[in-house]
């Protein structure tokens, strides 16, 4: 049997590298990936607690956890589609500007 | 301690897991980074099938590892966007910050799950946890609010997509 800490550290884990990520990188889409990451290790962690306790709710959430990252996504890159229409770039530096320039 | 078969296998799927999700991080292009993010959803799959979370693990491969990446692979080749290594060369001073907080937040809450949940046991469950019967019954009986909502919340999603990535409507 493996114990639940182990899962809880591998979620910890996977955070923190999806937290580096997001806060190092400058490329949109890779810090969209990074949330995904981020996003998967609190479901890790929801299924390790319903595991614990026996209690079928975490599934659920992590059922509504993976369809809200599924329409983060879609909205996401739609996004990032659009911003690098307009100012040609996906740095996330880049983006700093409310109205056009002049 | 001796360690028993279990854990062999977690450690299997853990292991090559945070190693892809630290390719995620590390790789130059963001095509690299998308196939290491392939490589730790289906790990995680596996952990996931550990745990008795059958059907998540299912929905796993199926919808992060199918539809979000084929978005994520769709959008990079429609950007056609190169690597950064111009941008790794000069590692910024917030970067660095924003890895000393990321790695402290991390050793902090390492720091706690290890304190906090040491010697949790796990419970006995049945033969159906997890399982497609069983989650469904959960989703339809207390979850349905929040299921039928999810609906709403894809349809939302999918409209506004539409409407922000399009040129002209």
């Amino acid at each position: 049997m493996v114990p639940v800490q182990w899962y809880l550290l591998l979620a910890a884990v996977l955070f923190g590298v999806g937290l580096v990520g997001v806060l190092i990188k400058r490329n949109a889409l890779i810090v969209m990936m990074c949330i995904e990451l981020m996003l998967n290790a609190a479901n890790l962690t929801f299924l390790a607690f319903a595991r614990q306790q026996g209690n079928i709710g975490g599934h659920a959430i992590a059922f509504f956890v993976i369809a809200v990252a599924a329409a983060e996504a879609a909205v996401g890159l739609a996004i990032v589609i659009a911003i690098y229409r307009t100012t040609g770039s996906v740095n996330v530096d880049d983006v700093r500007e409310l109205r056009e320039e002049g | 301690m001796n360690v028993t078969a279990e854990q062999v296998i977690f450690l299997a799927f853990a292991v090559p897991l945070v190693a892809a999700a630290i390719g995620v991080v590390v790789a130059r292009s963001p095509m690299y980074a998308a196939m290491s993010l392939v490589g730790a959803f289906f790990c995680l799959a596996g952990v996931y099938v550990l745990l008795t979370a059958h059907l998540i693990a299912f929905l796993q491969i199926l919808v992060y590892a199918g539809a979000v990446m084929v978005l994520f692979l769709f959008v990079i080749m429609l950007l056609s966007l190169g690597g950064e290594g111009q941008q790794l060369d000069r590692l910024k001073q917030l970067q660095w910050l924003g890895f000393v907080l990321g790695g402290g937040g991390l050793m902090a809450l390492l720091a706690w799950i290890s304190r906090e949940v040491a010697g949790a046991e796990m419970a006995a469950v049945g033969p159906d946890f997890g399982t497609i019967k069983a989650v469904g019954r959960a989703l339809f009986t207390t979850y349905l609010l929040p299921f039928e909502a999810t609906s709403l919340l894809l349809t939302v999603a999918i409209v506004g997509a539409v409407v922000v990535a399009k040129e002209k409507i």
